[in-house]
């Protein structure tokens, strides 16, 4: 009695979510009904004693991928004007995919049949109390099926570093820290130390301070140490330098504070 | 009596909520006395005194803070979407407090003795992100949004890294029940074969509650306060209680993953003698002290490294030890289950 009203509750959260989804003005609304609708799957599921399933959905749907759905439907500037004008041209399109997908659902469920051997497919790990279905689960996934599953993974694979490979940009302008060069730096090869007369100035100098090896060069990537490198630093050699003004006694640095 | 409480449909219902306060009354009031130890303790680290005006050592400090909070007047945004800005303080705290059904406090003893108990941690720990995500976007504040995004992406990341450490500690217990893993320590705590995962898993504790050097969804430096800035009175007091509430989860999931639950530290008679809850508690305060000496320690992180730590470091690392420790397992036949 009571599991058939609980079932009757997270069913009918369920359809009237995952209608939300549809029918919701605001993608984000629309992003937290399926999150619902994913809760009360996995409520379902808890009802029919798939305990690891359940807890699965909600890891992996709710925990990672819906949240990059609302990562991405966030940050979208929302025009609620031109989405009512598109409603109107997508309309058709949708009703047609929608009407081809209802006509495909009937003809296959009119023409369901249950497999004849269905006794011994479903009882490949015979089910006790003292077995949990983490461990039922996991027999059956890498016992009898293990290739299928390796070949799950290795489509995912593929997945991912196709991303990676589609998303990763290596920008020249980038300012990436490489921490195996700033710790290679010493203070020979970054800082020169040069005596400028009192009360004159820097004007000997070029007139400003700055450093060495200019910034935009040597932030670049890969290029540090090369030919091109070295050109550049000759040009900025012939240019500036660095200027650090020691002061004539220890105490004099303390000025500045 | 007892009949009553196990055989009457009343009387079930009644024992859930009776064992539900047993666990939420003493936690909330840890959460209120966390807040103070925190300032104390932090106060003590930088040689000052802390709250010492309210009650003898400042002990009613945190009802004085809880009352002021209550008192406060309630701030909605013009541009707010005003369900979702009221729903995700709610959302944050209750969230930090479902997860408590299932940490058993002593051998079966626990509001939910569930088989896939690591899981459902795992679940509720992973929601966390929504009320975060849902409050800096529902505020309508760039600010809000800005930290509001960054704790997602740095919660989802250690999430993977706290999966990995988890995974390594399920093969050596072959179950996913929080009872079994705490009574697979009878012999030795995992925090000692498993000292580096004990480390990475702590860690990334700190960077899932959003703690120091960690804290940079706060960031008041440049996002104010991050994604809870619009948020004021009770609404604010939630994510505050939520917060703080995850750190006795996280610290709980710590005790009971690596340093053996409620067992205590040698089975034999001095120690035997205190109570199984009361080693929990122990356990679980010794981890946010550490929380707290932390953050009084470290100062904060960079967000790239801090992607960085999480992505290349830990990441590499937990996957490397995951697959060594099943490799040591399966050569020395330690692996629990065995071909089953």
């Amino acid at each position: 009695m009571m599991t058939q009203l609980v079932f009757y509750v997270f069913a009918a959260v369920l359809v009237l979510s995952a209608t939300m989804v549809v029918c919701a003005r605001n993608p984000v609304h629309s992003v937290l009904f399926l999150i619902l609708a994913f809760f009360n799957a996995a409520g379902l599921f808890l009802i029919a004693g798939a305990e690891f399933l359940a807890m699965t959905l909600v890891i992996v749907y709710v925990g990672a991928v819906a949240v990059l759905f609302l990562f991405v439907v966030m940050m979208l500037d929302v025009n609620f004007t031109r989405m009512r004008e598109g409603v109107q041209r997508y309309a058709p399109i949708g009703g047609v995919v929608g009407g081809v997908l209802l006509v495909e659902l009937i003809m296959a469920f009119t023409h369901w049949r249950v497999a004849s051997n269905i006794d011994q497919i479903g009882h490949i790990v015979p089910s006790s109390p003292a077995r949990t279905n983490t461990a039922a689960l996991g027999d059956v996934l890498y016992t009898h099926y293990i290739f299928l599953f390796q070949s799950c993974a290795l489509v995912l694979l593929v997945a991912m570093i196709g991303a990676i490979v589609l998303t990763l940009r290596d920008r020249p302008t980038g300012r990436r820290q490489n921490i195996d060069r700033q710790h290679d730096r010493t203070a020979a090869d970054s800082l020169e130390m040069l005596q400028v007369p009192l009360g004159v100035g820097v004007a000997a100098q070029g007139g400003f301070l700055r450093p060495h090896e200019s910034y935009d060069v040597a932030a670049v990537p890969g290029t540090y140490g090369t030919q091109a490198w070295r050109e550049r630093e000759m040009e900025e050699e012939t240019q500036t330098a660095l200027v650090v003004i020691t002061p004539a006694t220890g105490t004099k640095g303390q000025d500045n504070a | 009596m007892a009949d009553f409480f196990f055989h009457t449909l009343l009387g079930q219902l009644v024992l859930i909520v009776l064992e539900t306060l047993a666990v939420l009354v003493p936690l909330l009031l840890g959460v209120a006395y966390l807040t103070l130890a925190e300032r104390k303790v932090m106060a003590a680290m930088q040689l000052r005194k802390g709250p010492n005006v309210n009650g003898p050592f400042g002990v009613l400090q945190a009802f004085a803070d809880a009352i002021k909070m209550l008192t406060k007047e309630t701030v909605i945004p013009s541009g707010a979407n005003r369900m979702l800005f009221l729903f995700a303080p709610f959302l944050t705290f209750s969230l930090a407090m479902v997860a408590w059904a299932v940490i058993p406090t002593g051998n079966g003893l626990a509001i939910a003795n569930i088989n896939v108990g690591v899981l459902y941690l795992l679940a509720i720990s992973s929601l966390g992100v929504y009320g975060i995500l849902i409050a800096g976007w529902a505020s309508n504040s760039k600010y809000a949004f800005l930290g509001g995004l960054r704790s997602a992406a740095q919660m989802v990341s250690y999430e993977v890294s706290i999966g990995l450490v988890i995974v390594s500690v399920l093969l050596a217990v072959g179950s996913l029940n929080l009872n079994d893993i705490v009574l697979a320590q009878r012999h030795v705590w995992f925090c000692l074969p498993m000292f580096p995962m004990f480390i990475v898993f702590f860690i990334s504790a700190l960077a899932e509650t959003n703690r120091a050097p960690f804290d940079l969804p706060e960031g008041e430096s440049e996002l104010v306060a991050g994604f809870f800035v619009e948020y004021s009175a009770l609404a604010f007091g939630l994510f505050f209680l939520g917060e703080y509430a995850n750190m006795f989860l996280m610290s709980g999931m710590v005790s009971i993953l690596f340093l053996g639950g409620w067992l205590p530290p040698l089975g034999i008679a001095p120690f035997t003698w205190i109570p199984g809850p009361l080693w929990l508690i122990a356990k679980i305060l010794f981890c946010l002290f550490v929380f707290i000496w932390v953050r009084a320690t470290f100062p904060r992180y960079r967000y790239d490294q801090l992607m960085r730590l999480g992505w290349k470091v830990f990441l590499p690392f937990s996957l490397a030890w995951m697959v060594l420790s099943a490799g040591f397992l399966m050569v020395t036949g330690l692996l629990p289950g065995g071909a089953g």
